[in-house]
């Protein structure tokens, strides 16, 4: 048996030793002092589907990323650790994309893809943390998901066994092919970049990272595995309405860089009636609304 | 998130070392790997950044994983179950990093599974992993064991073991025995041959790094009734056929994560490799000056470790109001160990460089037979890593152990708890200058090219060398500390007297290292002015050491050995 598995993974600013120059004054991010990495969890999901993988000879792994250009570097790194091909979706259509224009225009191309047994993303990404893209594309494509994976035990019979961490402990499911998975990054890191395959595949790149020059074009070409998979929002049969800002319901009112201070934490059973009354309690002191 | 590579401009600056190049070329046949193999540079700036980059990986695994682990792994260490070698779990883990990262066999050639790295930039893997965890070093370095099956065994023999190694099967050299440690010729496992030709090995041999290994390379008694080493013969065992058995496994001092095995072998089927009675005199020779470069290696990396744990201390303790970086006693402390650390990295990648020229040139003549002044080079730089290959390894062990004893001196009291990495440092440098001879051994093999003139005449060479005008002032000092030595070993061979000679050895050699290691250094301040520093200050405590042993020969009269002999 062999698997055809996507991983969905972003390029994000890294956020894990944020200085005071992070946030720009008009609370965007300030990408030149933040380098771009791949996202934390996505390597964890990459790991897993590695590991399947080799526990399935001759099954596929494909990265997905959304993102300009540059973001071919996800593409690379994931070639670099044993994946075997790459996406970038890419199109200006696509910026300012929230959780939802963001997994409308991923799970449209994961439908041009077309052959797929197992999505696997990251939990979250640390410049959002919503982790919302992974569940949404599930929604959207009518897939079944498991979020909080830890560990990809084996899929047989059509099936995925998954084990994932709850807040009280772990727990192992059964799930039907094809599946979403989201991973968590308590699962094992990922493999390091494999030394021949950097070698292989450094000059990996989109079209458009080369356009602009004939040698390096030229070379790729004669190399098809060098070549990344760059897609438009035409390419993917997109609706421009549901992509980037115009398909983004979310607004950002402010960014402020927060210190938690609270030291207690409370516990809410998970009833209408408890949730109820925290809503109310949490708008009522304009935490949200 | 530390990478050990990146945090290190000085390993860019002997990577980009301006006989690379040539190197280079050579290792890649003018780059005619790029056509069979994807993932074989085209020229030389792409080979230049694929080393670039695999390092980055070597460093990242050993700043992220090996150095993390390092402490556990001390704690810890191997054990036998059931005559197996279990490692440490981070050993275990170190290894699983190394091999999915793909960088076992990185000399190998492609077409057997390797990455065809030169020596050098393999040798910086080394520093690396040895500057993460000594221990680890020794398990990972142990693929330099391949390149004996390479050079010495037949086609067949690579095709079964190369590939095997560059996949991540580790290795062991078994030469030492109860009775047989730097004298090698007194080794006396018995290969006996079958009468269909095949071989058995029987008996003990004894501190086997890694004696638990997937592949042995075993140097036994051949031949029944010998008792010199025109009787021993070189012999591969394979795990994978069993009869060979862990007694037991030592517990050391130091580099406590490398399994150090007693072994029994009882009929383990072997094979040998290349020529009977080849084993000691050209073998183990081979296998043994690749070992003694991975030991400089290491040495190096452990000197690099002690450094910056003393750095980071001495900055951050504070005492009578300031850091203790800022008393001149520390500040003093920590530039002659910075000045020691690059002297001995300089003069590792120095050898490293020769070793790849004439090892590059023997591998040229297995395809065609080479030119006059092709020849005429490999035999230099084959007569050059003879000559530095002994210096490098005693004069990098002895100043990775000066550092690391200073590097507790800098923490003080608390140095002297198991707190601090520098109290492992320590103890695991202590072994760089016993294992793969120790350096009394160095020196007999070293002392040679000293009164054959080898390091005579690559030193004025060097000093024929032009360089920037604000550094003529120590090339001076340096053209004295030559003459320095030309004298002493004018004054000691004089005397005609061997015992005198080797009485005087570890001096002139020691002589030697200062000046190879200073004129070193000038080549690289000459490059790069950040090495301009170390320079001065190593050319300084040069310049003081050559002086004490030209005065202590110069007043010596020979019939004074007397006050120094024993007798057993």
């Amino acid at each position: 048996m062999s698997l055809n598995i996507i991983v969905l993974a972003k390029q994000v600013p890294d956020t894990r030793n944020v200085g005071k120059d992070a946030m720009k004054e008009d609370g965007t991010i300030n990408r030149a002092v933040l380098p771009a990495i791949f996202n934390p969890e996505d390597l964890n999901a990459l790991e897993q589907a590695l590991k399947l993988k080799e526990m399935y000879p001759g099954s596929k792994v494909t990265i997905l990323t959304m993102g300009p250009a540059r973001a071919a570097e996800i593409v690379r790194e994931g070639l670099y650790r044993g994946a075997d091909g790459g996406i970038v979706l890419s199109d200006r259509a696509f910026a300012g994309s929230d959780t939802l224009a963001t997994s409308y225009a991923l799970s449209a191309a994961v439908r041009k893809i077309g052959k797929y047994d197992l999505i696997i993303g990251g939990r979250q990404a640390i410049d959002g943390d919503t982790a919302q893209v992974g569940p949404q594309i599930a929604e959207k494509l009518g897939l079944p998901q498991v979020t909080y994976a830890e560990d990809i035990i084996e899929v047989k019979d059509g099936k995925a066994i998954v084990k994932r961490r709850i807040e009280s402990g772990v727990e192992t499911v059964s799930a039907p092919l094809p599946l979403v998975v989201t991973v968590n990054g308590s699962a094992d890191a990922c493999r390091p970049r494999n030394a021949k395959n950097v070698q292989k595949y450094k000059y990996a790149a989109v079209p458009s990272e080369v356009a602009a020059d004939d040698k390096k074009k030229a070379f790729i070409e004669a190399r098809p595995y060098l070549e990344i998979g760059e897609w438009s929002a035409q390419d993917v049969n997109a609706d421009l309405a549901q992509c980037g800002l115009s398909g983004s319901p979310t607004k950002v009112k402010q960014i402020e860089n927060v210190v938690f201070t609270a030291k207690d934490a409370r516990r809410v059973e998970n009833n209408d009636e408890e949730l109820e009354t925290l809503i109310k309690e949490l708008i009522a002191n304009h935490t949200i609304g | 998130m530390a990478n050990f590579y990146t945090d290190n401009e000085a390993l860019k600056h002997y990577l980009s070392h301006p006989m690379m190049e040539k190197i280079v070329a050579l290792k890649e046949r003018d780059f005619a790997d790029a056509e069979k193999y994807d993932y074989a540079p085209q020229d030389y700036a792409d080979a230049q950044d694929s080393y670039d980059k695999v390092l980055e990986i070597v460093g990242e695994i050993c700043g992220d994983i090996v150095a993390e682990n390092a402490e556990d792994v001390d704690h810890t260490g191997p054990r036998v179950e059931n005559n197996r070698v279990i490692y440490a779990e981070g050993t275990q883990r170190n290894l699983d990093a190394c091999r999915k990262a793909g960088l076992m066999g990185m000399a190998m050639p492609r077409r057997l599974g390797g990455l065809n790295f030169p020596i050098t930039p393999y040798i910086m893997a080394a520093d690396i992993v040895s500057r993460a965890d000594a221990g680890f070093e020794n398990l990972w370095g142990l693929q330099d064991c391949a390149e004996t099956i390479y050079e010495f065994a037949d086609e067949e023999q690579k095709q079964k073991y190369i590939p095997r190694v560059c996949a991540g099967e580790t290795m062991s050299m078994d030469l030492t025995e109860p009775d047989a440690g730097s004298d090698l010729q007194s080794v006396m496992l018995k290969a006996s041959q079958k009468e269909d030709g095949s071989w058995v090995l029987n008996g003990v041999k004894r501190f086997i790094t890694n004696g638990d290994a997937d592949i042995h390379l075993v140097l036994a008694r051949s031949e029944e009734g010998t008792k010199d080493g025109r009787g021993l013969s070189m012999f591969i065992y394979d795990k994978r056929n069993g009869g060979v058995n862990v007694r037991r496994i030592e517990n050391k001092m130091g580099i406590k994560g490398s399994p150090t095995c007693e072994l029994t072998y009882k009929d383990a089927p072997a094979e040998l490799v290349g020529t009977r009675r080849m084993g000691l005199i050209k073998y183990v020779m081979a296998l043994m000056n690749g070992a003694r470069l991975g030991i400089a290696a290491q040495s190096v990396g452990l000197s690099e470790a002690a450094y910056r744990e003393a750095l980071s201390y001495a900055k951050e303790r504070q005492q009578f109001g300031k850091a203790i970086i800022e008393f001149p006693a520390v500040a003093e402390i920590l530039s002659v160990m910075k000045a020691k650390l690059d002297a001995s990295r300089t003069l590792l990648y120095a050898c490293s460089r020769f070793v790849d020229m004439y090892k590059v040139y023997d591998d040229i003549a297995k395809e065609r037979k080479l030119e006059l002044a092709e020849k005429k080079e490999a035999k230099e730089y084959s007569k050059l890593a003879d000559a530095f290959t002994p210096l490098a390894k005693g004069m990098t062990s002895e100043f990775c152990n000066q550092n690391a004893y200073d590097a507790i001196q800098i923490h003080g009291g608390s140095g002297f708890m198991k707190d601090y990495a520098c109290e492992r440092i320590y103890r695991d440098a202590r072994i760089t200058s016993i294992y793969e001879g120790t350096t009394q051994l160095q020196v007999v093999a070293a002392i040679r090219h000293v009164t054959t003139g080898t390091y005579a005449n690559w030193i004025n060479e060097q000093l024929a060398v032009e360089c920037k005008p604000e550094l003529q002032d120590v090339k001076e000092t340096l053209t004295f500390m030559a003459q320095q030595y030309a004298n002493a070993v004018e004054a000691v061979t004089g005397v005609n007297d061997t015992n005198f000679v080797d009485f005087m050895a570890r001096r002139l050699v020691e002589m030697a290292g200062y000046t190879v290691m200073g004129l070193l250094l000038l080549e690289d301040a000459n490059r790069n002015d950040s090495f301009e520093k170390s320079l001065r200050v190593f050319v300084k405590l040069g310049q003081a050491e050559v002086a004490k042993h030209a005065d202590f020969i110069g007043n010596f009269r020979p019939e004074q050995i007397e006050n120094y002999l024993y007798k057993a």
